[in-house]
């Protein structure tokens, strides 16, 4: 640049872009990453920050209080796979409130065209913002769960106690995604409905409250087959069936035989959902 | 190659609404001007050349490419503004415009340079770190464009630039989409129910009337064809009519109190005037009739199923 050495002012018209043109991948890791970047206010106003940050540092708090008392007393409070199950109702109202703060928003502001003017598909976008969520969603379940990992490889001794932790740790992320996948999918197509967040967010937390009834009538009133099936009908109580399934334990939740039934319904409710909302914005008019 | 091409293309929404029908037209490189009442289909058209709409019958080409299969590699290449409200109030404005351009393909840091070299284009450098639901009308409709133009794309779309603007600021859209078609080297297609508007700033005009092809061509060759001059005078203008009549300068029609005549060379202001002088009258006023455009569409009643808007 010898001329801008030289002090010559340049002319400051209009540049043609030579650079590169990345194509759709990169346009929905974009849109990921600003969606992402969005679940927990970040780039946006200080208002928009308060509440996501406030249940992270409650669920935080959860985990730093659980990794006390086992550091003191050597007792477990909650393992890595209870972990969820207790932060469930946080997690459903951190959906209630970034859910349709990434798509109830884009409803109504208009910026879908502007979106779907790019090189993007309509499916691109549902799924980004999907893929979005349950990131938020993991990180909010798995950040304080590294804390707990942190304490307890210190406070355990040898070697093999340490690989144990890591193996219980493991289930524990792939519980939280498991989480995460569900209650997203389930949250992020009320909210792609509804474009007003102050209507979307109740009716997200109201779809995981309404259900839980049905399970504790079926649970009091129906016979040993209903009460077995009874946790169907809730997706908390689905995801503890799924673990439960998965990794038996003492003293759990009686399934019966019917632990496969509980993840063939939990797959085919998420992908029903994620089913939903693709065909949700192929037909959302922008 | 052609800016854009239409071959018979065709929309109907359900059996009753036919958006548009039969619509063939050819556009070469410049500003062209999308005219049309409301409801014309002029959107219907926007959205099909972006491939956000399948038509339901004919062909399309823009810049080349086919929007129906090629619709990412057209959308690559094209800026679109849309009529309505599209900004998401509490983004910065340099934030939306850098996102958008990521989502257009461009690598973080030139998508933030070009964010704000974009944002200065359309007048905004001093308010980009402003967010985006406390700014007027006019800067909105400033952003909206600087999101379509900040992936620096061969051919604009806009729909409506001007809607909602007060005089001073229709006028400012227009000179700076003028600036992007003339300085940048942008071909745009300006969407307007306002013919008088974009007039002012395009090559080349098509019209459409309830999803037809009502007329397409350039604007100097419209003005040229019709140009009229209008004379009047406050008395003696019988006289003058005779006169005129007399000059050999072409039919001399009556238009109210003026008389027209059309402008075929550059001696017929000298041989009116010539003529006024002579018989000493008082002449009131002589002008080049303005929004000749205008009236041509109003009458114009052929349908013209094919024209060729071309461009040197």
């Amino acid at each position: 640049m010898t001329d801008r050495a030289a002090g010559v002012i340049h002319d400051i018209g209009y540049q043609r872009y030579q650079g590169p043109r990345l194509g759709r991948g990169y346009a929905v890791g974009s849109l990921l990453t600003h969606s992402l970047r969005t679940a927990y206010g970040l780039g946006r106003s200080a208002k928009a920050k308060v509440f996501p940050w406030l249940v992270v540092g409650i669920v935080g708090v959860v985990a730093v209080v659980v990794t006390a008392i086992r550091s003191v007393t050597g007792e477990v409070v909650l393992s890595y796979l209870d972990f969820p199950d207790a932060v469930f109702p946080l997690a459903v109202l951190f959906c209630a409130v970034v859910a349709p703060e990434l798509v109830s928003r884009d409803l109504r502001s208009g910026v879908l065209s502007l979106y779907f003017s790019r090189p993007l598909r309509r499916t691109d976008y549902g799924l980004a913002k999907l893929a979005a969520l349950i990131g938020a969603v993991w990180l909010l379940l798995t950040g304080p769960m590294l804390v707990m990992f942190l304490g307890g490889v210190f406070s355990v001794d040898g070697w093999r106690a340490v690989w144990d932790e890591v193996g219980d740790f493991g289930s524990g992320l792939a519980y939280a995604a498991l989480h995460a996948v569900l209650v997203s999918a389930v949250s992020l197509l009320i909210a792609s409905l509804v474009s007003r967040r102050a209507v979307a967010a109740p009716i997200v937390v109201a779809a995981f409250l309404v259900t839980l009834p049905i399970v504790g009538l079926l649970e009091t009133a129906g016979g040993e087959t209903a009460r077995q099936l009874s946790g169907l009908f809730s997706p908390e109580t689905l995801l503890v069936g799924v673990r439960v399934w998965l990794a038996p334990e003492p003293d759990s939740m009686d399934l019966g035989g019917f632990g496969p039934l509980y993840g063939a319904v939990t797959v085919a409710l998420v992908a029903a959902c994620a089913g939903l909302l693709l065909v949700r914005y192929r037909r959302v008019r922008a | 190659m052609s800016l854009i091409a239409t071959e018979s293309l065709t929309k109907r929404y359900g059996p009753r609404v036919t958006a548009l029908a039969d619509l063939t037209v050819t556009v070469e490189p410049g500003i062209i001007g999308l005219v049309g009442a409301n409801g014309a289909g002029k959107s219907t058209l926007i959205k099909i050349l972006l491939g956000l709409l399948p038509p339901t019958g004919g062909s399309a080409r823009v810049l080349g490419l086919d929007p129906v299969r090629q619709g990412e590699q057209v959308r690559a290449r094209v800026g679109y503004m849309p009529e309505h409200d599209s900004l998401p109030p509490d983004l910065i404005a340099a934030e939306l415009v850098t996102h958008l351009a990521r989502v257009s393909g461009l690598p973080r840091t030139s998508a933030r340079e070009r964010a704000s070299e974009t944002l200065r284009h359309v007048g905004l450098y001093e308010e980009r770190y402003r967010q985006v639901g406390g700014y007027s009308t006019g800067m909105k409709q400033r952003v909206k464009l600087a999101q379509a133009l900040v992936h620096d794309p061969d051919l604009l779309l806009l729909d409506e630039p001007t809607n909602g603007l007060d005089p001073a600021g229709r006028d400012a859209m227009l000179e700076l989409i003028s600036r992007i078609g003339t300085e940048f080297g942008i071909s745009i297609v300006v969407c307007s129910h306002l013919l008088g508007e974009v007039e002012r700033i395009c090559d080349s005009l098509v019209a459409i009337d309830a999803g037809r092809l009502l007329r397409a061509d350039r604007i100097s060759s419209m003005t040229t064809a019709t140009g009229v001059l209008v004379i009047e005078v406050d008395e003696g203008t019988e006289e003058l009519a005779e006169a005129l009549a007399g000059l050999d300068v072409g039919e001399v029609r009556r238009d109210g109190p003026a008389l027209l005549v059309p402008l075929t060379g550059d001696d017929i202001y000298d041989r009116v005037l010539r003529a006024v002088a002579e018989r000493d009258l008082p002449l009131h006023r002589l002008d080049q009739r303005h929004h000749r455009v205008a009236e041509l569409f109003a009458t114009e009643t052929t349908e013209t199923t094919e024209t060729t808007v071309t461009q040197s």
